[in-house]
């Protein structure tokens, strides 16, 4: 890696020396005027217009573009297959059967999509028609969105939405800035500053901007919404162009809302699809669940069975052929060949209902209105943010069923994000603001543990104005942000401090109640408002700002008295190592203790820049980001340089709480057999306080740790072959059935995790540091990660996805940094957290709050996989019942493909006549109550439905029903007749009689399955009978004009005629079930399951007492037993029933003797 | 705005579904509390247990059990008699008719086959003519038949669907009734005579009516031209299946039973189900209360052999047989309801003990007595 950085390091500086003309980059003549000559060649490019596609067809190629979409569908593609060797060889069944269906699937699909497309269309027709102004000519024009382009200068009013991406010129504030919010891009409602370039600032009016002449020259248009490199030229009257670089502060996203201020005027750089809202939108990888998966494999499976049983009854046809015609024999070979194939061809047509289109329909049915179920859930809203649950992707639902591995963030997450100011330090000195009283803020209370020196008094002034200066939080001024509030209350009570990050509000805030206020911003000074009311006044040279890699941030400030300093703040662990003085110790070992206690620190650090100094820091900044190339790298390196020799002035803390019922979560899922691994790029002290406050670790569990404090003093590879010895002679002492009885947890941290990632890539190390690492924590019923990169997130939650078991992983978080281990996650999970919307965003499905998360899995989850589990089982048990009649049936018709139904039961069999109550038992199935779902969590593993032996078990039962049905209508129809006339029945008749058997029986096996009767459930099950036997009695009854057959006339009126048909159905349809009824029953009996042994108590609680009540009372007047009854029925749970039987003395009196409470 | 009208956008037809009211909606979004909505509509729950099923086996075995026996009992009171006229044996009388079948002859070849009735049949009988190895399930065969010709529509008279193909069209005539079930039609005539001990023969009376769908003479087949025309005049211009000895409209001398109404015709368009099948011939009606249909005796069928059944190896039978109200002789269904009722009646006693052994270790620590 270090190797392709270096060179394209290289690659890049050779560009820019040799003249700095690149590829990727562009130049834009604000205003199309000409640069000056000589300065640069005048080269217009040519840029998209303004214009939003965001459809995906136009009129004219709709159906080709749609279709080619649809039928990229694998198994599109199958039934187009079938549909297509229907119509051009001699098939048993006419092409209407497979056409019709797969006719009605793409239909509904294309109209869906295209209504989508229109709706997308009118869509993208307001928003490029919408007006725009524009400057031209020193005037304001108004003109249409789509005709803007690239150089055109923008004036945008407040509250209004930047039409495409624009580089902020001047604005109708005097600094130069301008508030936005990216409400609608990234879900962040706080006001975001922007940034006008200083030379241009001046520009106010419209036709002072008009004659501003500049070029900028940017990268090309790329998706990533914070990053922007670029550099705007000014020309000025024959001099030498002033060049100012821009970055991400100078660029106004498309779709971003001007806000707080009047107007800005602003340069388009990138339009129509190249802004970076139209970029980001396009790829979002699709994840497909794993039940989609294996109902994958089932198809290639049964797939497979089809062109077995194909393969088999075309050699069976030619031996037959071949036997009984020898003019066959005379064939030439190839017309032979040709035979066989077109027989396979014809065998597949017929046995293709195995593999319905209508399956694939109803599992996308089934997921899309089922996630409705998830928005609509009550329980998983949330008051305070006013918003319920998000479903993103609704193929994922079912995944929530088998989650084994969930990996949560802790941040925001775990906890609330919320922060606290709780106390600072100053050298060792710790301070701690008092809570409010009376809406009055009692005076800072400070314990000193030494006498005042003059050296503690200058540190402590310098700490408080470092954590006033060190930070970019906003003074909001009027009153409704939805972002973080905070009330500033001495003087002005309508204002709020506004930041991306809650910790520095806290921050801030917890000095304004130590004293010190920090006002605003002004025109580059920062005021403050020190202990003693006076204003003091920084200029804000340079701010360093934050990020991840480096963990802190520092403010290059003049005070008022001409010193420059450096305030920084961060992680100790980036703080500590550039530290030269201070009083190290102490404030480390408050850090230490505060992070046990499971407090989040910062450390504050500051140096004392001489002028030379600055202006060399100065230096070093400019040139970095004036750079157009790896200018993040340079900056770094800069901020590098610069962030060193540190005098340490102090620590704060700041409280994190946990979120509501985080710890109750934690061990629900712990019970449902979960996994649960926090990753956090908190440090461990902190993070491990607040696993233990979250019960993840528990008081008995040993925590094994894999620390860099760790691997220092013993080799890595010691560390973790003693870890997992550890591990493993536990395991092997307690043996299957204690497995929890002592569980570990492991602790892991950054840096030692990517040593045990690198040892795969150098390769030569003993052993797989990888596997054992897995292997331990494979065995630990809690992991901890600190000090995580997000990238390393990302990385554990492949890493675990690609161990042996491929357990399905859910990832939780809510913050940028989660992005990447939600996007790699099986299930990503987003929570609508306060630092913005983009895990939720990103997400598969978002949450308001991490306690919803117990209801998602183990209620919503567990249903998902139950209810789709038996759809696809069911499905394959429905059409092997349907098609092996039909392949038995080969035998007796001389192999010529004869369907054993009509045409019309052939079509219909899937689409309507069993359909329907599949759909709905897949949508409302509950086989456990969702209280007790809740209650007891460790039902949630009992989840194996789609394993290879319940498929088995589904097929062969499918099989032993076919082969009923058709033996069955077989020694009914062997050479007899069955009716009470003498009259014959002809084959038609036998596949009615099948058929009919079929429906019922399939029918009815779902209704056995079925342990939720909702009033809809009675309605769909008898009503999708009854409606067989009206369309059947129909289909019959009248000779069809447009038919050119009337195979079905009478045949089914004909059939109810006959008492033997009737006896025959009842007896088959019986003897279909029963296998699977036995099995149930004697499963439930013999060795039931958690889930079995779950659905009884409650409802056998009350039938044992009422049979004891019926028989206590059978010698009693009758209507007594009767009343008791009903009292029991009604009142059977709630304890005032049995303080009311006690408190009646005859009924006291009998039901001590019989019953006993149900809780003793 | 436009980033929720962009959530529409869905890859490759897969169904994305954005929650209801998507985007940055800001109003608030209070899912209803609706039964339905909330998954908490009133349920009945049923469980499978040994105990709820205990009952229903019981009833199950007391009712299978004496349906089966009923119809065991019926199906063994019904008699039957079948005999193969095939001739494929040298000793049989039909041998020489199968041998010297050609589609040409003009003279039939007639073959008679005695036999001997063990015991008297009462009430009406019904005479079948029963095929073996004859797949009249073929899909091909099954679907060469033009229901609409057959329905007396002219227009298909003139012009047999394609289906019928090759036997459609016959030296650029129509054929009529076209399609390969029509052709292959089963053209024996069978008579029956009873050898009186005293020496006569008496020919037995064979009722032609009723042996087909009484809706299928009625309304599926009709002939062209309505019930009361010319058939001859109005099968003009086609020809007669190249099979058939006789055209269509000579098949029976009574009008009401002649071209496609004839119900020898409609019985042998009723395609069989199983290669191996037998068909209604004709009913000897019941003649009085006294005497039996067909005394105890000596029989003899004469038939007129135009049927060629040995190139496919088939078989030809004349079966006899009384009919109760659940058909013909079918013991399979009297002998499965008794199996399915006893096993159904011993799964309930193994249920019961496991419930009572099971049940009680299960449930014991709740309520106990």
């Amino acid at each position: 890696v270090e190797q392709r950085d270096l060179t394209r390091f290289f690659l890049s500086s050779c560009i820019c020396m040799g003249e700095e003309i690149w590829l990727d980059s562009r130049t834009v003549y604000i205003g199309h005027k000409e640069p000056p000559p000589g300065a640069e060649a005048y080269i217009p490019q040519r840029y998209p217009d303004n214009r939003i596609v965001s459809s995906k067809y136009t009129s004219w190629n709709f159906i080709p573009k749609n279709l080619f979409e649809q039928f990229r569908r694998i198994a599109n593609f199958y039934f187009l297959a079938i549909f297509l060797v229907q119509l051009i060889i001699d098939t048993p069944t006419s092409p209407v059967t497979s056409g019709l269906p797969l006719f009605f699937v793409i239909t509904v699909t294309a109209i869906k999509q295209g209504y989508e497309d229109w709706l997308r269309h009118k869509a993208d027709c307001s928003i490029n028609e919408c007006p725009v102004d524009v400057v031209q000519q020193g005037k304001v024009v108004r003109t249409q969105s789509h005709k803007l382009r690239v150089g055109d200068i923008v004036m945008v009013r407040e509250d209004e939405t930047f039409p495409c991406d624009l580089i902020l010129l001047s604005s109708s504030r005097h600094d130069g800035t301008c508030y936005v919010t990216t409400a609608s891009l990234d879900g962040e409602s706080s006001h975001k500053t922007y940034y006008a370039v200083q030379d241009t600032v001046a520009f106010r009016t419209e036709r002072e901007v008009d004659s501003l002449h500049a070029t900028i020259e940017c990268e090309q248009p790329q998706p990533d919404l914070y990053k922007f490199v670029g550099r705007i030229n000014i020309y000025k009257d024959r001099e030498e162009p002033l060049a100012r670089p821009l970055g991400a502060e100078n660029l106004l996203l498309r779709g971003a809302t001007l806000k707080n201020t009047q107007h800005i005027y602003a340069v388009a750089v990138y339009t129509g699809m190249e802004t970076k809202m139209a970029l980001n939108y396009q790829s979002k990888s699709q994840k497909r669940s794993a039940v989609e998966k294996t109902s994958g494999q089932r198809h290639v499976v049964s797939s497979f069975n089809l062109r077995l049983k194909d393969t088999v009854l075309t050699a069976s046809v030619k031996n037959h052929l071949l036997s009984n015609s020898t003019s066959l024999v005379c064939l030439p070979f190839l017309l032979q060949v040709i035979r066989a194939f077109t027989d396979f061809l014809a065998f597949m047509v017929l046995f293709n209902y195995i593999i319905p289109v209508s399956m694939y329909v109803t599992v996308e049915m089934q997921k899309f209105l089922g996630s409705y179920f998830i928005t609509w859930d009550e329980e998983m809203f949330d008051e305070e943010l006013g918003e319920g649950a998000l479903v993103n992707t609704s193929d994922l639902n079912e995944e929530l069923g088998q989650v084994e591995y969930v990996f949560t963030d802790k941040t925001g997450t775990l906890t609330e994000n919320n922060m606290e100011f709780i106390e600072c330090c100053v050298d060792g000195n710790v301070y701690i603001p008092h809570a409010i009283c009376n809406g009055q803020i009692l005076t800072c209370h400070c314990i000193c543990k030494m006498k005042v020196c003059l050296c503690r008094q200058e540190h402590e002034d310098l700490f408080f104005r470092a954590l006033c200066l060190c930070h970019t939080v906003q003074v909001k001024e009027e009153e409704t942000v939805d972002g973080i509030k905070r009330g500033i209350h001495q003087g002005r009570p309508t204002s709020f401090y506004i930041s991306s990050s809650p910790d520095e509000v806290a921050l801030v805030e917890g000095m304004k109640r130590l004293g010190y206020t920090y006002l605003r911003l002004k025109d580059n000074y920062m005021e403050i408002l020190n202990k003693d009311d006076e204003i003091e006044r920084f200029e804000l040279l340079h701010v360093l700002n934050f990020d991840s890699v480096r963990r802190r941030m520092s403010v290059i400030v003049r005070s008022s008295s001409g010193e420059c300093l450096l305030f920084c703040k961060g992680a100790d662990s980036s703080i500590f190592p550039r530290v030269v003085s201070g009083k190290v110790e102490q404030v480390k070992a408050r850090v230490e203790q505060n992070a046990v206690e499971g407090l989040r620190t910062l450390c504050v650090a500051y140096r004392r820049l001489s002028e030379s100094e600055y202006k060399e820091a100065r230096r070093h900044l400019n040139e970095a980001q004036l750079a157009l190339q790896d200018r993040e790298q340079r900056l770094a390196q800069a901020y590098d340089t610069i962030e060193k020799d540190f005098v340490l002035l102090g620590a704060t803390a700041v409280e994190d709480r946990l979120q509501e019922k985080a710890a109750d979560t934690i061990e629900s899922l712990h019970k449902a057999g979960m996994k649960v691994w926090v990753l956090t790029g908190d440090k461990m002290e902190t993070a491990a306080a607040t696993c233990y406050a979250s019960k993840l670790f528990r008081r008995s569990t040993q925590i094994l740790e894999l620390t860099k404090k760790r691997t220092e003093e013993q080799s890595l590879h010691d560390v973790l072959f003693e870890l997992s010895r550890t591990v493993l002679r536990q395991r092997s002492i307690s043996g299957y059935e204690i497995i929890h009885c002592l569980d570990f947890g492991l602790i892991i941290d950054g840096a030692t995790l990517s040593a045990i990632l690198k040892s795969k890539q150098e390769g030569a190390g003993p052993g797989n540091y990888r596997e054992i690492f897995l292997e331990i924590g494979r065995n630990c019923s809690a992991v901890l990660c600190c000090r995580m990169a997000p990238l390393q997130k990302a990385q554990i939650v492949k890493l675990i996805k690609a161990s042996k078991e491929h357990p399905i992983t859910l990832a939780i978080g809510d913050g940028a940094n989660d992005v990447s281990m939600i996007l790699e996650a099986h299930v990503g999970i987003g929570i609508m957290g306060k630092e913005g919307r983009q895990a939720a965003r990103n997400s598969d499905y978002a949450i308001p709050k991490f306690k919803h998360l117990k209801k998602m899995l183990l209620v919503h989850g567990h249903y998902y996989y139950i209810r789709i589990a038996e759809l696809v089982q069911y499905f394959f048990y429905k059409n092997v019942c349907f098609i092996f009649p039909q392949f038995l049936y080969q035998f007796f018709c001389g192999f010529s493909q004869q369907p054993l139904y009509d045409t019309a039961y052939l079509t219909l069999y899937n689409i309507s006549f069993t359909s329907l109550p599949i759909l709905l038992y897949s949508l409302v199935e509950q086989h456990i109550t969702t209280e007790r779902l809740k209650r007891d969590p460790s039902l949630y593993k009992s989840n194996s439905l789609l394993r290879w032996p319940v498929f088995i078990y589904w097929t062969c039962l499918g099989v032993f029903d076919a082969v009923v049905f058709f033996f069955g209508a077989y020694f009914l129809f062997d050479n007899t007749t069955f009716t009470s006339n003498g009259q014959m029945f002809g084959n038609w008749t036998f596949g009615t009689l099948v058929f009919t058997v079929l429906v019922f029986t399939v029918t009815l096996k779902l209704a056995l399955d079925t342990h939720h009767w909702t009033w809809i459930n009675h309605f769909v099950i008898w009503g999708s009978l009854l409606f067989y036997v009206i369309f059947s009695l129909l289909w019959g009854g009248i000779i069809w004009p447009f038919l050119n057959y009337q195979r079905m006339y009478y045949v089914f009126m004909q059939m109810l005629s006959s008492g033997p048909a009737w006896l025959s159905i009842i007896l088959l349809i019986t003897v279909s079930l029963l296998p699977d009824v036995i099995k149930k029953v004697l499963c439930r009996a013999v060795c039931p399951t958690a889930t079995e042994r779950a659905q009884v108590p409650s409802l056998h609680q009350f039938q044992l007492s009422c049979y004891q009540v019926g028989g206590l009372f059978s010698s009693f007047d009758s209507c007594f037993a009767k009343i008791v009854n009903q009292l029991l029925l009604s009142h059977f749970k709630s304890r005032a029933f049995w303080q009311k039987v006690e408190s009646t003395p005859m009924l006291a009196d009998i039901s001590y003797f019989y019953c006993r409470k149900p809780n003793e | 705005m436009m980033a929720s009208s962009y959530n529409a956008k869905d890859e490759d037809g897969h169904i994305t579904v954005t929650g209801p009211g998507g985007g940055a909606v800001l109003r608030s979004k209070k899912p209803e509390n609706t039964a339905f909505k909330q998954q908490r509509l009133p349920a009945w729950q049923p469980i499978l247990t040994a105990g709820t099923v205990l009952p229903a086996f019981f009833i199950i075995g007391l009712l299978f059990i004496p349906i089966g026996i009923g119809l065991f009992v019926t199906s063994n009171n019904i008699k039957e008699f079948e005999i193969d006229y095939t001739g494929a044996d040298t000793s049989s009388p039909c041998f020489n008719c199968s041998q010297n079948f050609s589609w040409n002859s003009t003279s039939p070849c007639t073959c008679t086959v005695p036999f001997y009735l063990e015991q008297p049949y009462e009430s009406n009988v019904y005479v079948y003519y029963g095929l073996s190895n004859f797949y009249q399930n073929h899909r091909r065969y099954v679907k060469s038949r033009d229901d609409s010709q057959l329905n007396g529509n002219l227009k298909s008279l003139r012009e047999p669907s394609k289906e019928c193909e090759p036997y459609a069209y016959h030296n650029n005539k129509p054929i009529a009734p076209c399609g390969a079930i029509a052709n292959s039609m089963f053209n024996d005539t069978l008579e029956l005579f009873y050898n009186d001990p005293n020496g006569t023969s008496v020919k037995i009376l064979l009722g032609t009516t009723g042996i087909a769908w009484w809706t299928d003479k009625h309304v599926k087949f009709g002939n062209p031209g309505g019930v009361d025309s010319n058939l001859s005049a109005v099968f003009q211009g086609t020809t007669k299946p190249l099979n058939w000895r006789r055209p269509v409209y000579e098949l029976d001398s009574d009008q009401s039973n002649n071209g496609f109404v004839n119900e020898d015709f409609i019985v042998w368009m009723r395609t069989a189900a199983l290669p191996t099948f037998r068909k209604l011939y004709r009913i000897i009606g019941k003649s009085s209360q006294m005497v039996p249909t067909l005394p105890r005796g000596n029989y003899t069928l004469e038939v007129v052999y135009n049927y060629p059944v040995r190139s496919f190896e088939g078989r030809k039978r004349m079966i006899l047989s009384t009919i109760s109200w659940m058909g013909g002789k079918n013991p399979f269904l009297g002998i499965a309801y008794i199996t399915v009722g006893s096993v159904c009646f011993f799964l309930g006693v193994v249920l019961l003990v496991i419930h009572h052994k099971c049940g009680n270790r299960n449930n014991g620590a709740e309520i106990s007595n």
